[in-house]
């Protein structure tokens, strides 16, 4: 019989649990790790990892069926043929959309980070000092020099390729060899090296592929199959990284098929003591004991747990004596920018097909520039020569057209500009004690737009990118805004955030929710701001300082 | 289910158009009965005929013939056609699509050159037909830009569009940011 008591409690097992469930175990804490989905064993169940296309009936696309199953997966590319199982179900998991919200899911062991983009950017102080600055929503509570040393070590352990640039607002680090430009783009960044005084640089995408082996795992094949899970265990995810190093210790339980319904708090002691877990398969209870809980379930999982806990001390759950619980929804916005054709490469080609692209990182209002928007955006983009799928608007049948088809086409090359969301308290989550899942759990309520600031940026969004490629020589130069709605960046950040003062915030600056000390909320639900750059990495460096500091509390029986 | 039926129609009709003289030359009948044979092995998909795919792998090889690499029809591409017809087209260009196919009821007779002039004519239509709609598709598309679409998709991600029209590695070892390209060069096709 499986003990029901351990010293700690991480709830999820994405990006942010994984490195909880490593950074406790480590430290010789015995952990009961759980994750609401099933498991996924790493190499043994990327069932289509070497699959070529034509192994998919529909090559990789989407039926009509799919679409019938997947309403909110369907608005946008995750919805496919390769790796469907791994995109939570729409039906068995719904949500209140107030005002259209695309809340794209992974619920198995590894969560999200099995198909995650990989981007991976430090926060600067341009981003922790921004909202004291502005005198938007509150302060962060921490800043640069508190994290730096926790992105060097979650660096060295997740294995982040990427170039040394010395830009104050993209901070160096860690990083592996990074995956060069491709000559294409090699051109582009060359030329703007001496245009917009050198402020809109073209550097190598930094990503979470390593290009060096690290212990277990082998260096990136350039295959550029990433959300198929990798055999060669060559980006990070729980399974190739944080899971094995949790496992080694022997401290490590995980517990698949285990929705948590609820923390349970103690009112007298002030302290959370456990949790309550519903397995998802036979709809069993149980309760879990533990010193330290991690909530790790995701921003808006984690937040949906609080909402439903302690209800009967605080009616709006654990957190909301601050009032802001569920506040202050943040996304990046995007799918917005330019491309077009580069002239003149046509006996230039590459090899292999790397897992990331350039990045611009962020120039506006910064330096002393000031735009009619607050904050910013960075790009990612790229620069190839087109296949076949250009000749499907060409003129032309027969044998010259199809040997045409089959060899590579324009060089093109162009960015999307990912931007700074404000963050807003009328963007916010909350039960919807009127719907219920599968499980018998209220539903999340999502109500959550974009603004004006939002809409101001976008402008520059896409017109610096067409004005960029026009300075650099490129051709048939081409803008677009293909339309974004909060969620769709996948990049959900806020609701339960950190702050200084216990009226105005739910966690203080080691992620400690205020009324519950021995609760520590460390995905992306403690945001006080979104930054432009993606997130995740900053996940990791805020869990293992959190990690860090509940280790040292336990020993000085603080929680 | 193709019956005999079908097969002495086939013979029959090729015999009208092309003469009799021709008609009895042992080539020209091998390659019907080759061709039958062949559609014999079809199998129906969604509300698609054996005849129909037959037909699709006809305009499919049309558009993309044996060059130095095997042609549409070598991959299958009606039956994939059909596939994606029926599994994941919306109603509307699943209408148009199976419109255009009966506008091709007769291309089954025509002699290679004037199936190629037939595409040809109906290629330009949907280029300027396409070219002219406004983006977004408000209106339906042509039913050849469709069908185009389909035979690109279908050959180039197939096995043989993959594997020997383009140049594939599963797993590539390393990334070469500029290697020389000389004219005539297939692609390097893409992963999954």
């Amino acid at each position: 019989m499986q003990s029901q008591s351990y010293d700690a409690i991480v709830v999820g097992s994405g990006i942010s649990g994984g490195w909880a469930a490593k950074e406790l175990t480590e430290k010789g804490l015995r952990v009961l790790m759980l994750e609401r989905g099933k498991n996924i064993e790493h190499i043994r169940d990327y069932v289509n990892t070497t699959k070529g296309p034509w192994e998919y009936p529909h090559r990789g696309g989407r039926t009509r069926a799919m679409e019938a199953a997947y309403p909110v997966l369907k608005r946008d590319y995750p919805l496919n043929e390769k790796n469907l199982d791994w995109w939570a179900s729409d039906r068995e998991s719904p949500y209140t959309e107030v005002k259209r919200f695309d809340w794209y899911r992974g619920y198995h062991v590894g969560g999200r980070s099995l198909m995650w983009g990989r981007q991976s950017y430090r926060h600067s102080d341009f981003d922790f000092e921004a909202n004291a600055k502005e005198g938007i929503a509150i302060d962060w509570p921490l800043r640069y020099a508190d994290i730096s040393p926790w992105y060097d070590y979650v660096e060295k352990h997740a294995g982040i390729s990427g170039s040394q640039e010395g830009m104050p607002q993209l901070p160096d680090g860690q990083f592996l060899p990074a995956m060069p430009l491709n000559c294409g783009e090699e051109v582009v960044a060359g030329k703007l090296k001496n245009l917009f005084d050198g402020k809109r640089r073209i550097i190598p995408g930094r990503t979470a592929n390593i290009t060096q082996p690290l212990p277990g795992r082998g260096a990136c094949q350039y295959r550029n199959a990433c959300w198929l899970g990798c055999p060669f265990g060559a980006y990070f995810s729980t399974q190739s990284s944080t899971l094995p190093a949790a496992m080694a210790t022997g401290r490590l339980t995980l517990r698949p098929f285990a929705i948590v319904t609820e923390v349970i708090y103690d009112r007298n002691k002030k302290r959370a003591t456990g949790v309550r877990v519903l397995d998802a398969v036979s709809n069993q209870t149980t309760e879990y004991t533990a010193k330290v809980i991690f909530l790790c379930a995701s921003t808006l999982n984690s937040t949906w747990l609080l909402l439903r806990s302690a209800t009967d001390i605080w009616p709006g759950g654990l957190g909301s004596s601050s009032g802001v619980l569920g506040q202050n929804l943040m996304d990046h916005h995007f799918r917005v920018g330019a491309s077009g054709t580069l002239e003149g490469m046509e006996d230039k080609y590459y090899y292999g097909r790397r897992p990331t692209g350039f990045y611009i990182p962020r120039y506006r209002n910064l330096f002393g520039e000031k735009r009619d928007y607050l904050r910013g955006f960075g790009y990612q983009g790229g620069g190839s020569r087109s296949g076949w799928s250009r000749a499907v608007a060409e003129l032309g049948v027969g044998g010259a057209f199809k040997d045409m088809a089959a060899q590579p086409g324009p060089w093109s090359i162009g960015a999307t500009a990912f931007g700074e969301m404000l963050p807003n308290p009328a963007n916010r989550v909350s039960l919807d004690k009127t719907k219920k899942d599968k499980w018998g759990l209220p539903v999340l309520a999502i109500d959550c737009a974009t603004g004006e600031n939002e809409k101001a940026m976008r402008k520059d969004m896409m017109n610096d990118m067409a004005e960029t490629l026009e300075a650099a020589g490129i051709k048939n130069v081409r803008t677009y805004d293909a339309g974004y709605w909060p969620g769709m960046g996948i990049h959900e950040m806020g609701t339960a955030r950190m702050g200084r003062d216990p009226k105005t915030s739910v966690l203080n600056g080691h992620n400690q929710v205020w009324d519950a000390p021995n609760v520590f909320v460390t995905d992306g639900s403690c945001m006080v701001s979104a930054s432009c750059v993606n997130p995740s990495l900053t996940y990791m460096a805020l869990t293992a300082r959190a990690a860090d500091f509940a280790v040292n509390e336990l020993k000085r029986q603080n929680l | 289910m193709a019956s005999t039926m079908d097969r002495r129609e086939a013979i029959k009709t090729v015999s009208m158009l092309l003469g009799g003289a021709f008609a009895t030359s042992s080539g020209l009948l091998g390659a019907v009965e080759r061709a039958h044979a062949r559609s014999k092995n079809l199998k129906q998909v969604g509300a698609f005929t054996a005849q129909d795919i037959a037909l699709l792998d006809e305009v499919a090889d049309t558009i993309l013939p044996e060059t130095k690499t095997p042609g549409a029809k070598a991959a299958h591409t009606g039956a994939f056609m059909a596939l994606m017809v029926t599994d994941t087209y919306s109603d509307r260009d699943a209408a148009t699509f199976r419109d255009g196919l009966k506008q091709l009821s007769g291309f089954m007779q025509l002699a290679p050159a004037q199936r190629t002039a037939r595409l040809e004519q109906l290629d330009r239509e949907a280029k300027t037909y396409m070219d002219a709609r406004a983006p977004g598709g408000g209106t339906a598309s042509h039913f050849f830009r469709l069908m185009k679409e389909l035979t690109l998709l279908g050959y180039f991600t197939s096995e043989i569009g993959v594997t020997q029209a383009q140049r594939y590695r599963e797993t590539p070892g390393r990334f070469d940011p500029c290697e020389p390209y000389t004219p005539g060069e297939s692609a390097w096709a893409g992963h999954a």
